[in-house]
């Protein structure tokens, strides 16, 4: 009850200063304006290159063989002749945690339809690729075991490609392709991925059966990646002993020799990334942070000075019966009513802020509850914290003293 | 016989600078009976303000009892006397001392803030009666800047009535006022105590303003060298009667 009385007398004070009282909360408004706003940004990039790597398909799995050392000089991945059928039928025979597997061999090269032409990348894979990438089919069909085995002349085609082949929007599927003055018929359509965390373009590619490109194409019995996919999101690991196990057999390394193969994981690359997005979150909240601080010890300059200015009304107080508590209370409560009304507004202003850089700068940014929260409670401590010693200052002053100064 | 309100005894107040110490109160004794309106004069560094604070329970002797209204508050924490300057005393200032930007009624409210006996419409209510005795109800609600400096001091002395004080203490509250407004205010105390029965004790070192006292005590050098009755108290009322009418009425 008497707590109440004190937090009236507290808020009468602060209207009587309602510009100073504004000033003051400024600090605060723009301190934790600015932590919502940064966190908002760095978790929107972190979420975003997460999607992006999820979209690439999340139990994703890549091998691809090791660069080796021939005659001193490191050779070049592309170059490498490590993987092979062999590998990709162990795989497929003796992995237990593994799903589809597709090996990968892609050739750049001009496509042309009548007067277009694009320059882009011709990806042989099996039919299972666009599975192991969580990819879909838009329109048409895919290719199918058959079409590997005969190296059939047949594609699936991305968005980008389709939209510069295709400038007036024909619709592709039925119509022939030339990719280095072979053709391919076009029989599938693939829906749209977008750009992957690399920011490449993930729509500009020609899939075709791998045969067709080793066999037609670039003349080789080797595959420069495979593509495969854990059974599911808690087998990664499994999985890539598993690989680790078979490809290693397969190649018949010794016990003890490095693999001469590399196998990354989606998981892997997501961590990376994470991490990286995670400094970033980290740095910029700090930066905010600091902003919060510098926002807290303008109230307590303020109060401080308000103490002062106030002797004469601390002494008042006391002379009509406030003891040293209520004093030490009313200021305090002054302070947390300023630093908690600032963070009301600091946190609609921070809503805004991200809002804003969302529409006009189309950076991703995602608002956690967590965040406003503990801005907020941040808010509520700095109030304590440096209301306090004007506070104390306040309370301890002697009555007579106050009452005498000018 | 009316009761005691203040009864000193042997009261000494003893100042420390450096090495030296200054005997501000040296061996005073008196009481103040109930209904009493008693004058403390004294030329400055008499030690009438240092009484003036012990009375007030905002300083504490050094040796020497006070009991005020029956209790012993000499060795008391500095919370219990804030506690009894809450329950028990008034006081009026010589600068008024009102919370700038407050309303009148919410700057007589104050000293019940502090306690926790009123409820929000008992303070309201109690802070009405006190304007009301002060004449400025019709004011209520303006802030201290809208108001005459003997308007600022009414408001002043109702702050100091709010809380039903066993005594009101005054300290050179006519100070900062012109003469016609002193005699004003005297006129507004001198009917507290009579018709009320308040116990004032007034600070000044005006002879002028003593003479409407019933009482008056004289100091120097910390010791009591006069206590009497006044054989002749003026009446603040005839005095303003008497007075030429001020030129206000006329002009503006």
């Amino acid at each position: 009850m008497k707590v109440f009385n004190l937090s009236r007398i507290a808020l009468r004070a602060i209207r009587r200063n309602k510009m100073r009282s504004f000033l003051t909360m400024l600090g605060i408004i723009i301190g934790v304006g600015a932590v919502i706003a940064m966190i908002a940004i760095g978790h929107g990039s972190k979420q975003s290159i997460q999607s992006g790597i999820a979209a690439m398909g999340s139990n994703m799995i890549t091998i691809r063989p090791n660069s080796n050392i021939q005659g001193g000089a490191r050779m070049d991945v592309s170059n490498v002749q490590a993987l092979t059928e062999a590998d990709v039928l162990a795989l497929r025979k003796d992995a237990k945690y593994l799903g589809a597997v597709s090996p990968s061999v892609s050739a750049r090269g001009q496509a042309i339809v009548g007067p277009n032409n694009w320059t882009t990348t011709l990806q042989g894979v099996a039919p299972d690729f666009i599975n192991i990438r969580s990819w879909p089919i838009q329109e048409g069909i895919n290719f199918t075991e058959q079409d590997v085995k005969a190296a059939t002349k047949v594609c699936l085609i991305g968005q980008t490609v389709a939209g510069y082949l295709f400038p007036t929007g024909d619709d592709p599927i039925g119509k022939t392709i030339r990719f280095r003055k072979i053709p391919f018929k076009i029989i599938g359509l693939l829906g749209k991925k977008g750009e992957n965390a690399f920011g490449q373009d993930q729509d500009d590619i020609i899939l075709t059966p791998y045969t067709t490109v080793q066999k037609r194409i670039s003349a080789t019995i080797y595959y420069q990646t495979i593509f495969t996919s854990a059974i599911d999101d808690k087998s990664t690991e499994k999985a890539v002993s598993d690989i680790q196990d078979i490809i290693r057999s397969s190649h018949r390394l010794p016990k003890g020799s490095d693999d001469d193969f590399t196998v990354r994981t989606q998981a892997e690359l997501m961590s990376t990334f994470s991490s990286t997005s995670q400094i970033l979150t980290v740095l910029l909240a700090v930066i905010a942070g600091i902003s919060l601080v510098v926002g807290g010890i303008g109230i307590m300059n303020i109060m401080y000075v308000s103490v002062t200015e106030r002797t004469k009304e601390i002494g008042l107080r006391m002379s009509v019966g406030a003891k040293s508590v209520d004093i030490l209370m009313q200021f305090l409560i002054e302070a947390i009513v300023i630093s908690i009304t600032g963070g009301l507004i600091g946190v609609a202003l921070g809503l805004l802020a991200t809002k804003a850089v969302t529409i006009f700068l189309h950076w991703p940014t995602l608002v956690t509850n967590s965040s406003v929260v503990l801005s907020f409670m941040v808010c509520f401590v700095t109030g304590v914290f440096f209301g306090y010693y004007p506070a104390l200052k306040a309370s301890r002053l002697d009555p007579i003293e106050a009452l005498r100064y000018e | 016989m009316q009761p005691v309100i203040v009864d000193i005894k042997n009261l000494h107040r003893e100042f420390k600078f450096g090495g030296e110490v200054i005997r501000a109160i040296n061996d005073i004794s008196f009481t103040i009976n109930a209904g009493e309106f008693v004058t403390i004069m004294g030329s400055s560094g008499s030690g009438k303000t240092t009484l003036l604070n012990i009375l007030g329970c905002l300083d504490r002797p050094t040796s020497g009892a006070y009991i005020l209204d029956g209790v012993d508050v000499s060795n008391r924490s500095r919370n219990e006397l804030a506690e009894f300057r809450n329950d028990k005393l008034g006081f009026i200032f010589q600068s008024y001392n009102l919370l700038a930007r407050t309303s009148a009624i919410e700057n007589v409210e104050l000293p019940l803030m502090y306690s926790k006996k009123f409820s929000a419409r008992m303070r309201r209510q109690k802070a009405m009666q006190a304007l009301e005795a002060v004449k400025l109800t019709d004011r209520m609600h303006h802030l201290p800047g809208e108001l005459s400096g003997g308007q600022q001091q009414r408001v002043a002395i109702a702050r100091a009535l709010v809380n039903d004080p066993v005594m009101v203490l005054a300290d050179e509250a006519t100070g900062n006022l012109d003469s016609r407004t002193s005699y004003e205010i005297m006129m507004l105390i001198q009917e507290l105590n009579e018709a009320q029965g308040k116990t004032i004790v007034f600070v000044t070192h005006e002879p002028d303003i003593a003479a409407f006292s019933k009482r008056t005590i004289t100091l120097r050098d910390g010791k009591i060298i006069r206590d009497q009755l006044n054989p002749a108290v003026r009446s603040a009322k005839e005095v303003l009667a008497n007075l030429q009418p001020v030129t206000e009425n006329v002009s503006t």
